[in-house]
């Protein structure tokens, strides 16, 4: 008897980790963004997105560590309650 | 062709017949000689195959599984220490079902240091989901490594097998061993072909992480193989083998002269090579006396408790002690009686009783096994051969 342990190779991609997030998600304003992709480059996940003066998140990854937060030097995107 | 040898250069021309295509060991006392051989045999061109000389065990180890994971057939060898660093690699092996063959030269556990025989060092690998041989002589060492790899890689079964053989006694003792032509292991053997494989064209991920939601199945896969697929497959391959060789095979177990016995030893691996002149010497003054000798201890046969259940007095002997609890070999023989006899409606159990003897390589005589014999109290792992002058304060 075998169980099924083994599973065609595939893209992390595939795998859709955002049901791990800690409870809290990031919330972009839209509002202050100079454009300056400091919260793109330091996403750990690779989940912001966007470009010239709007960014977002894809919230089928994102973990909500709030590190996009904390680097934003306009205030421009605030951690909310899930 | 019978050849007077050293039991691990038979156990390593035998494991050539086998063809393997990656080898990778380290060197402990006493499995040395096995892997020695084997690579003076690859480098002198009699086998083709990739000898790998690796850092330690635990790369031992995980060399031959990638190598059997990539579908080549895969041996290692070792002992003790080494054994105990494989520990976590060969749970791996048995979880991802690949049929890995190798040698434990069964050899006492640090600390102290010591280095000859006796069966702790495999007990720590019980549970792991390996299939467990113990070999009585070096030709049945050799008869259970051809017969291990064609029951490991039965696509029905895709188990590891350790055939376990006792450190000097087997490893290092001389017999004359009977070796099988080239043409009939091939025959008995055919080249491993496996279900699954990695394969770049094909890639598969092997051992990905899985939640609680799926690993309950993974065991239970493995139970249910060893439980109800393994023991017909021993004996279906036993019984071919001794048809195609010519030698006995006993498969699971082999009974001696059991079949009038009220007494009856259980015991495995060379120690049980003392007990049947014991048995033979007891017989010939008219006492109802024989041998169970488990050859399969994973999975332990479920017979064992019915052939024991007719039995007045069972007296059990193994080279391992569970510290803090019983024996290895008393607890499952006393879990198989329990069974049997509640299966079949028994209410009367025999007399068991438990012997440990022979930790760090502690010769038992026969004198001493014909004292057991004579013994009627009931005792749970009684160390045989205690010397109380041994005893005392630490220094």
């Amino acid at each position: 008897m075998f169980a099924k342990i083994l599973v065609p190779a595939a893209k992390g991609i595939n795998n859709k980790t955002g049901s791990w997030r800690s409870g809290k998600k990031p919330n972009f304003l839209h509002k202050n963004c100079t454009g300056c992709r400091m919260c793109y480059l330091v996403c750990p996940e690779g989940c912001i997105f966007g470009s010239k003066k709007k960014y977002d998140v894809n919230l089928d990854y994102c973990k909500g560590c709030g590190i996009c937060v904390e680097i934003c030097p306009v205030k421009d995107i605030v951690m909310i309650e899930e | 062709m019978k050849q007077f040898l050293e039991g691990a250069t038979s156990i390593a021309k035998t494991v050539a017949l086998c063809r393997p295509g990656v080898i990778a060991a380290y060197p402990i006392t006493p499995q040395t000689h096995i892997v020695e051989e084997l690579s003076a045999i690859v480098a002198n061109g009699e086998l083709k195959a990739e000898m790998v000389n690796v850092e330690s065990e635990h790369s031992a180890a995980s060399c031959i599984l990638g190598a059997v994971a990539t579908g080549v057939r895969a041996f290692s060898s070792t002992s003790s220490q080494g054994l105990l660093l494989m520990a976590e690699v060969v749970f791996n092996i048995a979880g991802l079902r690949l049929p890995v063959v190798m040698c434990c030269v069964n050899r006492a556990v640090s600390a102290p240091i010591n280095i000859w025989n006796d069966q702790q060092d495999i007990m720590t690998l019980r549970d792991a989901g390996v299939v467990l041989f113990f070999a009585e002589s070096i030709q049945e060492a050799c008869d259970l490594h051809i017969q291990a790899f064609k029951l490991a890689e039965d696509p029905a079964i895709m188990l590891p097998v350790i055939i376990n053989i006792d450190g000097f006694v087997l490893s290092h003792g001389y017999e004359a061993v009977e070796f099988p032509s080239q043409e009939m292991v091939d025959k008995f053997l055919p080249p491993y072909n496996p279900p699954f494989k990695l394969d770049p064209q094909n890639p598969l991920t092997f051992g990905a992480l899985v939640g609680p939601e799926w690993y309950l199945e993974t065991r239970y896969a493995i139970h249910k193989t060893m439980l109800d697929e393994v023991p017909n497959k021993i004996k279906q391959i036993a019984e071919e083998f001794t048809k195609m060789f010519g030698r006995t095979s006993y498969g699971l177990y082999e009974k001696y002269k059991l079949d009038d016995a009220e007494n009856i030893f259980v015991s495995f691996g060379s120690v049980a090579g003392p007990i049947k002149d014991v048995v033979d010497s007891l017989r010939e003054r008219n006492e109802k006396v024989g041998l169970l000798r488990i050859i399969t201890y994973r999975p332990f046969p479920q017979e064992i408790g019915d052939i024991l259940l007719k039995a007045k007095k069972i007296i059990v002997l193994e080279k391992d002690i569970s510290l803090g609890a019983t024996g290895a070999l008393y607890s499952d023989v006393i879990t198989s009686l329990y069974i049997s006899a509640h299966r079949n409606k028994v209410s009367c159990l025999p007399k068991i009783l438990g012997y440990v003897c022979g930790l760090g390589g502690r010769d038992i005589s026969l004198e001493e096994i014909e004292d057991l014999y004579r013994k009627e109290d009931l005792v749970e792992s009684e160390f045989v051969g205690l010397k109380k002058e041994n005893l005392g304060s630490f220094i």
